[in-house]
């Protein structure tokens, strides 16, 4: 930390404020990354579907707040609205598309799913239109703390970090701590095994996806503030998202975590030091990692 | 059994049908209108394309997700080799598309083929992005806009000009050429002992392993060459449009080329032939019928995915299976 401080100081290209804020924009850019890459990993690592519409969940999930907060006028409303409906939405989907591909192959799995996209940016073109969209954050949240004269840190982004951390921590121990958990692992190992042994498998699935989805979803609302609602934001995120899985080991929780805030850092220092490379940081870093190891960063932990 | 009969059957009706779809395409400019012939053009130029991806996925056993960005790298050469106020040249361009798309795919290659499955889609569409944003970002890809070229690449080999790029039928008989000697290509190096060790990785890899083939350099130079392959198309695409963009490299464009090989059915190349030209036809339908053609592509593509598994290609063999008396497929 400190050598890295003071290369800011004799560059001076940064004080220690605008390193700070930095770095919390970036812990607060991976931590969002992190709520739809777990749901990505955990699709993938638990029923074995590669997932490319994860993204439109996101893109889906921005839209409803900005529709739904115009609707209600109360974010905090719409977000909870919206959380019920994303959850209607992934079990529909699982019923529907989802429980057909799981003894297909992957580029089954990847076609259908590519479909999905486009009826859905294309459903979101017919209702919502083509135009950029800013929601605005809640009143409660609208201040900003002050660090030096000039320099201040928003309170929403703030409380956008302490969510996703609590989100984490929540995933974390409904997967390693509670009986629906140990069924979602037994699940990931052994399917036939699990159904034989009279656990309602589907149901579980089911459950995984709509989980999946409603965190991707919630992501996309509660980032709608920040980085405001636009066509294609969905694929942008499911991009990034597929080397936050990578780089973190496919199925691993604990995985996608460290490498979403890697990334989230990656990204937003490569766009100060390096402007000029500032779209294709992330992918180098990883090409490095793969290079290191190409199975990611961490081993499949426990579902 | 049953299957492997119907299979020596078509192998003998295929030579003849190929050779007469060849004819009718060689054809077809003498009939068909200025714009069906730039249409039928651009379905060949994509079913080289697609023909490139057919080595990978149906050969090789690798689904990339990123296959545009070759595609791309070929189209740029040309967008960046050509000279502002004269024309490029076809026969230094050309070559030189297949180089760069070549080498990016090598170089993405060494990183790619390390790994497997679901990694590698993710990945390769991850190493596409990033293409991408190297057009789209930088001034050397001058952009979103991408490079307009001003004059059509010329053919002259010295004083000589065996066709000229400029007309449009010239164009079409070029690219026909060009699907023909891609596929005839494929059909020999297929059938040459590394064609035979590449089919060999893709139905049992820890196989041939431990019969002692580099496993790791057979896959290389497939993505290699596949790369290389679908420079060339990219080349032949920026040469009939003129104009090249990022958009030439986006998921969207490695998305729909693996459609039309679930289309036309992949592991046979023709598959991917007739993939092209369902995937233009479909398009073209649906635009016809609304603006929002993308929700009955899409909406389609989960059809095709969840009633016809294996492709349209799949429907006769399904069909000639059930008269047979094999029973339905379960």
């Amino acid at each position: 930390m400190h050598p890295t401080s003071r290369a800011w100081d004799d560059a001076d290209a940064m004080d220690l404020y605008t390193f700070l804020i930095q770095l919390l924009n970036g812990v607060q850019y991976g931590l969002l990354l992190f709520l739809v890459a777990s749901g990505l990993t955990l699709i993938f690592g638990i029923m074995g579907i590669i997932n490319l519409a994860h993204g439109s969940f996101y893109m889906v999930g921005a839209y409803m707040a900005f529709t739904l907060s115009s609707l209600t006028g109360n974010l905090f409303v719409a977000i909870i609205v919206g959380i019920v409906l994303s959850v209607l939405l992934g079990i529909v989907l699982e019923w529907a598309l989802m429980s057909h591909l799981y003894k297909r192959d992957h580029l089954e799995q990847v076609l259908l799913t590519y479909g999905l996209i486009l009826v859905f940016e294309e459903l979101r073109s017919i209702i919502v239109g083509n135009d950029v969209h800013g929601v605005a954050v809640p009143a409660i949240l609208g201040n900003s703390i002050p660090l030096t004269d000039t320099l201040s840190y928003p309170v929403y982004r703030l409380f956008m970090s302490g969510v996703c951390l609590v989100l984490a921590g929540l995933l974390y121990l409904l997967i390693h701590r509670t009986r629906v958990g140990m069924m979602i692992r037994a699940g990931a190992s052994n399917r036939e095994m699990v159904s034989a042994l009279g656990l309602n498998i589907n149901l579980v699935y089911r459950l995984v996806f709509a989980l999946g989805v409603a965190l991707a979803a919630f992501a996309g609302m509660i980032a709608a503030p920040v980085s405001s609602v636009y066509p294609g934001m969905g694929t942008q995120v499911l991009i990034i998202c597929f080397v936050v899985v990578v780089i973190g080991g496919i199925g691993s929780i604990w995985g996608a975590l460290c490498a979403a805030l890697l990334i989230g850092l990656a990204d937003t220092f490569g766009k100060i030091l390096v402007p000029e490379a500032a779209g294709i940081t992330v992918y180098l870093l990883m090409a490095a990692i793969l290079l290191w190891r190409p199975e990611g960063m961490f081993k499949r932990v426990g579902g | 059994m049953t299957s492997a009969h119907a299979e020596a059957a078509a192998s003998k009706w295929r030579p003849i049908a190929i050779g007469g779809v060849v004819i009718l395409l060689a054809l077809f400019p003498l009939a068909g209108s200025a714009f069906y012939v730039e249409l039928v053009a651009k379905v060949m130029i994509l079913a080289i394309f697609a023909l490139s991806l057919d080595l990978l996925v149906g050969y090789t056993g690798l689904v990339s997700f990123g296959h545009a960005a070759f595609f791309g790298i070929g189209a740029y050469t040309l967008g960046l080799l050509s000279p502002k106020y004269e024309a490029a040249n076809f026969w230094v361009t050309l070559p030189a598309a297949m180089l760069f798309a070549g080498l990016a795919a090598f170089v993405v290659g060494l990183f790619v083929v390390r790994v497997k499955g679901i990694y590698f889609i993710m990945v390769t569409l991850a190493f596409a992005q990033m293409f991408y944003f190297v057009f789209h970002d930088t001034k050397f890809g001058r952009g979103s806009d991408g490079i307009s070229m001003n004059f059509k690449p010329v053919a002259a080999i010295g004083s000589f000009m065996p066709f000229d790029l400029g007309n449009a039928s010239h164009v079409y008989y070029c690219v026909l050429v060009l699907l023909v000697a891609a596929f005839a290509f494929l059909q020999v190096m297929l059938r040459s002992s590394f064609g035979r060790a590449l089919q060999g990785i893709r139905s049992n890899e820890h196989r041939m392993r431990s019969l002692g083939f580099p496993v790791y350099k057979y896959k290389l130079a497939s993505f290699t060459l596949a790369g290389a392959l679908a420079g060339l198309a990219g080349y032949l695409s920026a040469l009939q449009f003129g104009f090249v963009n990022p958009e030439l490299l986006s998921w969207h464009q490695s998305g729909n080329v693996l459609l039309m090989l679930i289309l036309g059915g992949f592991g046979s190349l023709y598959g991917a032939v007739v993939g092209a030209f369902a995937f233009v036809a479909l398009t073209e339908i649906f635009q016809a019928l609304t603006r929002h053609w993308q929700l009955l592509l899409g909406a389609a593509i989960i059809v095709l995915v969840i009633f016809l598994p294996g492709g349209i290609a799949s429907v006769a063999g399904r069909f000639r299976r059930t008269h047979v008396g094999e029973g339905n497929d379960a």
